[in-house]
């Protein structure tokens, strides 16, 4: 697959597009021009790790959009194994920019569920471009009941805009599917391990985020509303993005700062979708630490510690009262 | 007269002192809804109802919780918890500035006032969004003032109502203020779980994350009429989907069409509605109340 470049790899771009042109007449060059592709090939690595050592989260935000980012189905190809797709909410229909089902974990039974994007136009339009409805969430949350009857552990993969806002959405109830899903999530007497993969869009995200372990990728972003969204109510100019993605704290260092997730997962160099296989390896072993640190509490236990977790949510300070 | 102001023209002089529009404001107040010229007092008293054409005109949380509440016997839980800027963040403003300034004008230290106190002699624990701190959006003071209300319950085995009148999350809490919404939802599985009721009020307007966690998730949900309920707002979903709303959409007649909510009350029916729906629920005989 041909790397796509973000708008301000330009750098990286040129050098790649010179290093592949080299490589197309060194076939039939007599000269050997190996080395100089090495040599540039090294300072393509030096100029992404330059670049990508101090992303700005506006840059974070456009490469967790990457259109070649692994989404929801590529971690499920990879990682699991005998996945069973369950489909529909059993009341209105099923909403494929949620997809969820049985599969193996290392031989262990688990459900997956996360929010499916898709890479060209026709799959796009097919998973609503990862932007759920209510039958969504409510598919959801019949597989998350589900594992809880059987005793299997929950994994999430979370990667929206946000839910979708549209007419249907909203007669069919699009809040309480959320808010629903929220509560279930807090009360699900099963491991519930959560990792935001590219895109965590607001309530929309939030809906398949709350467990027992928020781990986020390196270059994912997480946030309340999208830059973009901030930038038209606050500055009334969705040219601001970049400045409400700053001040807006999305990206997974300063959420871990604050205490909001749990883990960052490292991704290769320049971003998962440079390297899928690379990035499976480090996802499988993230997953393994965390189902084996969870596995051994006892259902009350975790549970317990799930509520108090979500009760340190939050930032204020206490004064004597009047 | 002067010599002075004998030569001044007659036109600076009446620019001069207090203007003549001058009546003391706020003794006439225009319905939102039917443009009536109404008597303050008289709406006032009738719970910012419009007594021409019935809309219900926003309220503040204090009036609401004199509207509501027994008048003795009230404690208000959470005020101790106040807001901080954790991001610092600013836009064309400084959440501090903002924050300051809705202080400054509702004289409520954030966008929610959570009181103990008793509806016809029946205890519970109330929380009233205020809808003109910050469009009543909710942070982590919210979020913590909710939790507390709903501890004191645990405590005290008490019933939880919750009037909600808010635009969703705030932003300048980024990622914190999406949190609470996860906060707010979890406690009420503790609620759930001492089979202690939950009644939602959906006042105008309920929307996005305070619409998608806790406010559609009530034993039982009780709306006000004509009220905007909804997870996105209207704008938004015109703009992706490109077309205009049909009428009353996302008002609360609209989702008691859809099954999302129980009922529509009137405010002035309010207290003896959750009265009679809280007794109901816990089984409490009508001749005790």
């Amino acid at each position: 697959m041909k790397t796509t470049f973000l708008e301000f790899e330009q750098s990286i771009s040129d050098l790649e597009a010179k290093i592949e042109e080299l490589r197309f007449v060194q076939d039939d060059s007599a000269v050997d021009i190996s080395e100089e592709i090495a040599r540039l090939q090294k300072k393509s690595n030096a100029l992404t790790k330059e670049l990508y050592a101090k992303l700005t989260p506006w840059q974070m935000a456009q490469v967790a959009r990457h259109p070649q980012r692994p989404f929801t189905l590529d971690y499920i190809g990879a990682l699991f194994t005998d996945f069973e797709e369950l489909h529909g909410d059993r009341s209105y229909a099923d909403d494929l920019s949620i997809v969820g089902g049985l599969a193996r974990f290392n031989g262990q039974s688990v459900m997956v569920i996360g929010q499916q994007k898709g890479r060209d136009t026709k799959e796009k339009i097919l998973r609503n471009f990862g932007m759920p409805r209510p039958e969504g969430y409510r598919k959801a949350m019949r597989l998350m009941r589900l594992a809880e009857k059987f005793e299997i552990p929950v994994f999430t993969f979370v990667d929206t805009p946000g839910a979708y806002p549209g007419i249907g959405a909203e007669e069919r109830g699009q809040s309480e599917a959320i808010g629903r899903s929220l509560y279930v999530l807090a009360e699900l007497r099963v491991p519930v391990i959560c990792t935001v993969i590219g895109e965590g869009g607001s309530g929309g995200a939030l809906a398949l985020a709350v467990g027992d372990l928020v781990m986020m990728l390196q270059y994912a972003i997480y946030s309340v509303i999208s830059p973009e969204g901030c930038a038209s109510i606050l500055w009334k100019s969705a040219d601001k993005a970049p400045e409400a993605a700053e001040t807006l704290g999305i990206t997974a260092s300063r959420l871990k700062t604050l205490g909001l997730i749990d883990k960052i997962i490292n991704e290769p160099l320049g971003g998962a979708h440079r390297d899928h296989a690379v990035m499976m390896q480090t996802m499988k072993k993230a997953l393994q630490d965390a189902l084996r640190s969870l596995g051994n509490k006892g259902v009350d236990e975790l549970l317990e510690t799930r509520l108090d977790r979500l009760m340190a949510y939050g930032k204020f300070k206490e004064v004597e009262a009047e | 007269m002067s010599w002075l102001q004998k030569l001044l023209p007659p036109k600076i002089k009446r620019s001069i002192g207090p203007s003549k529009r001058a009546v003391p404001e706020g003794l006439w107040i225009k319905c939102a809804s039917c443009d009536a010229v109404l008597y303050a007092t008289d709406l006032e008293k009738n719970l910012n109802v419009c007594p021409k054409c019935n809309y219900h005109n926003r309220l503040s949380a204090r009036a609401r919780i004199d509207m509501l509440l027994d008048p003795e016997g009230r404690y208000e839980i959470g005020a101790e918890v106040v807001p901080v800027d954790s991001l610092k963040f600013k836009d064309s403003k400084r959440y501090v500035d903002r924050l300051e300034e809705a202080q400054r004008q509702t004289g409520e230290t954030d966008a929610l006032v959570v009181m103990q106190g008793a509806i016809k002699n029946i205890p519970l624990v109330a929380a009233v969004f205020e809808f003109e701190f910050m469009g009543g959006s909710m942070g982590s003071v919210v979020g913590e003032r909710f939790v507390r209300g709903v501890q004191v319950c645990l405590e005290q085995n008490l019933p939880f109502v919750c009037f909600t009148a808010t635009g969703g999350a705030r932003m300048q809490e980024g990622l914190l203020s999406l949190m609470q919404m996860a906060k707010t939802t979890a406690v009420l599985t503790q609620l759930a779980a001492r089979k202690l009721p939950f009644i939602s009020v959906l006042t105008d307007p309920t929307m996005g994350g305070v619409s998608a966690s806790f406010a559609m998730l009530g034993d039982v949900i009780v709306a006000e009429p004509k009220a905007l309920i909804g997870f996105a707002g209207p704008r938004v979903i015109e703009q992706t989907v490109r077309e205009k709303l049909p009428e009353g959409f996302q008002r609360a007649e609209f989702l008691l069409e859809k099954g999302a909510i129980d009922m529509i009350v009137d405010r002035r029916q309010m207290r003896d509605q959750l009265a009679q729906l809280i007794t109901l629920l816990l089984r409490i005989a009508p001749e005790n109340t």
